[in-house]
């Protein structure tokens, strides 16, 4: 590259030249383009597939009082198949409830500690092992819920098995906290030093730092981590198959066992016959799904934007 | 900009080529031919087994066997994308249409016979079983929910209720208990814990004071009970075993299955005929299933 050592003489004919480095600059403006666009791409295919494949279930066998009002989720029936998600959706929402309930108080306390509290080596490694709690797999989960908590629930609550909403509830809860504390830290430390040095130069507390000044101005941050948070619990699948005990059953204490509607997807889905009833039901379970998200991440974009611009 | 030289993007380049080339290279060699052998759980210990010992008979052929359950196999087996479907229970109608519709006929193949055990956790005092009890403690509507309804005392009175274990959906053990116990007509009652696979029930049922689950005989281990089943109020109580499935006295015992696609040929044909050989058959005994010759006997 011989032109990066050339002397910059004549400024307009050194703009107008294509050597390599113009090329180079081209391909990455391409590249990150392609980038940027393939999430939009993906969102988009996923959601034309999946509606496409469930579609035929909605438009032709589904009764909705008997979909969205019947526990009977029976797709495989040889006299009358029935699929009802009441049940389903009861446990998908119970499992993410408790879940929350669970993560929120711990991840928030964790990561103000960790950005408001710790300093060096504690800071660092509480970090690290946050982000490693974050990186064990749904199936190694599934197996501690099935195997440790199991026995545990079993022997502390004194109830004829484990498998429930309790163990559902607090291995998914331990599996989103350290995400929920990742980014919930993150926006903490978005709030510019500026302010706490203020506040604090107003005679305020520690105490009155974090939760009038620091809190409020992360608000954005956190409600952006409990709602990944939630999205976590909502389409976790292989943990809840696990830990839940997979039992078609509206929940009336945090010992039932309870199934969720990712759960059915993954146990059934491979193996109905393609195009089948049964198969299109699984995916009309699947739009539901997006739907759901779609509509969380919507009402948290509209929440947060709706406050700044007040603010402004 | 110096890491970018040209070494550096040869280097980087050649890995694709690499790959394709070993690939491309791996195809040639592999003149093995590979059979697709795909389904029901209970079979697929089996299944592995005879694809090993099959490989002594017939070293060219690689056979691929993957469990799953009853509804995958035969799902893959409308598909296309299996030679062989293994099946804890007859194909449904609804399953030959849509074969046909792909233009495939499901061919079946009786391999051998399997008694399914009423599994309970080994503290559990139960003697036997009648269907007519199992019915009502599985079926829609069913009134049996405690052990004490039997008329069991059970060593703690928390594990009084009962905890029942089933399997998912489209196993063939799921629509095999159900025709045999429950009847056509009858559903399973909601709230049943659906685990998924054979070994997960008896496991399940080990674990748990209060369960009772399903499965095939040869899961059982030493710390689970299997409890004799009569037919009816007052019958002798059979215990299940390759004995009672083989002479029919055990109510729950059934055939499995394997569909070919089509009329089977070459390959296909030869490995069906080895595993209904003495050869194949004493496999299938030594895994803890009845032989499929008990057909040909009665």
């Amino acid at each position: 590259m011989t032109s990066d050592v050339a002397p910059r003489t004549s400024p307009l004919s050194d703009l107008d030249r294509r050597d390599a480095a113009w090329y180079w600059d081209k391909l990455a403006q391409v590249l990150i383009l392609v980038a940027g666009l393939s999430g939009i791409v993906a969102v988009i295919g996923i959601f034309v597939f999946i509606t496409k494949e469930g579609f035929g279930f909605i438009s032709e066998s589904l009764i909705p009082a008997e979909f969205f009002g019947s526990i009977a989720w029976r797709p495989t029936s040889e006299t009358r198949p029935t699929y009802g998600i009441l049940a389903l959706a009861a446990g998908t929402a119970s499992v993410t409830g408790l879940a929350m309930l669970i993560a929120v108080p711990f991840s928030l306390g964790a990561a103000i500690y960790i950005g408001e509290f710790a300093e060096g080596k504690t800071r660092e490694a509480l970090k690290v092992l946050v982000e490693l709690l974050a990186a064990i797999p749904s199936v190694v989960w599934g197996f501690i819920g099935m195997t440790i908590l199991n026995p545990l629930i079993i022997d502390v609550f004194d109830v004829p098995v484990g498998l429930s909403v309790l163990n559902a509830g607090v291995i998914l809860g331990l599996m989103a906290a350290p995400i929920m504390t990742t980014i919930a830290e993150d926006a903490l430390k978005a709030v510019p030093d500026g302010y706490r040095e203020a506040a604090e130069a107003m005679g305020a507390t520690r105490w009155q730092v974090i939760f009038q000044v620091v809190l409020p101005a992360a608000k954005k941050g956190l409600v952006a981590a409990v709602l990944l948070g939630v999205g976590r619990g909502f389409g976790e699948t292989m943990a809840v198959l696990m830990a839940s005990g997979h039992a078609i059953n509206l929940p009336t204490s945090p010992f039932d066992s309870v199934r969720a509607i990712t759960a059915t997807i993954a146990a059934e889905l491979g193996e109905t016959a393609h195009g089948s009833e049964h198969y299109k039901a699984l995916f009309t379970l699947g739009i539901l799904l997006f739907a759901v998200t779609f509509v969380i991440n919507l009402t948290a974009d509209i929440v947060v934007r709706g406050r700044s611009r007040k603010k402004r | 900009m110096k890491w970018l030289t040209k070494k550096w993007l040869a280097g980087w380049l050649a890995v694709p080529l690499v790959i394709v080339a070993a690939t491309a290279c791996g195809g040639r060699a592999g003149k093995r031919q590979v059979l697709q052998n795909k389904g029901s759980d209970t079979l697929v210990n089996v299944a592995q087994a005879w694809a090993e010992a099959y490989k002594d008979v017939n070293p060219e052929l690689a056979i691929a066997v993957t469990g799953g359950g009853s509804g995958t196999g035969i799902a893959a087996l409308i598909n296309g994308t299996v030679d062989l479907a293994n099946a804890s229970r007859k194909m449904k109608q609804s399953e030959i249409d849509a074969a046909a519709k792909n233009g495939i006929e499901a061919v079946e193949f009786v391999v051998g016979f399997d008694a399914l055990a009423v599994y309970v956790h080994e503290d559990n005092p139960i003697e036997s079983i009648t269907l007519a009890q199992l019915a009502e403690i599985y079926g829609e509507g069913g009134q049996i929910t405690k052990w004490s309804q039997l008329g069991i005392t059970m060593p703690d009175e928390k594990s009084d209720e009962i905890i029942l274990f089933s399997r998912q959906n489209n196993s063939g053990t799921y629509a095999y208990f159900k025709s045999a116990v429950l009847g056509k007509q009858r559903e399973y009652k909601l709230g049943t814990r659906d685990l998924h696979g054979s070994k997960d029930v008896v496991e399940a049922a080990e674990k748990t004071p209060g369960g009772i689950g399903y499965s095939g005989l040869a899961y059982a281990t030493e710390h689970v009970k299997l409890v004799p089943v009569a037919v009816e109020k007052g019958a002798a109580a059979v215990v299940p075993s390759i004995t009672s499935a083989v002479d029919g006295t055990y109510p729950i015992a059934r055939p499995l299955m394997m569909y070919s696609r089509g009329v089977p040929t070459g390959n296909v044909k030869e490995y069906l005929d080895w595993i209904l050989s003495p050869a194949g058959q004493e496999i299938i005994v030594a895994k803890g299933y009845a032989p499929a010759a008990r057909q040909a006997g009665e």
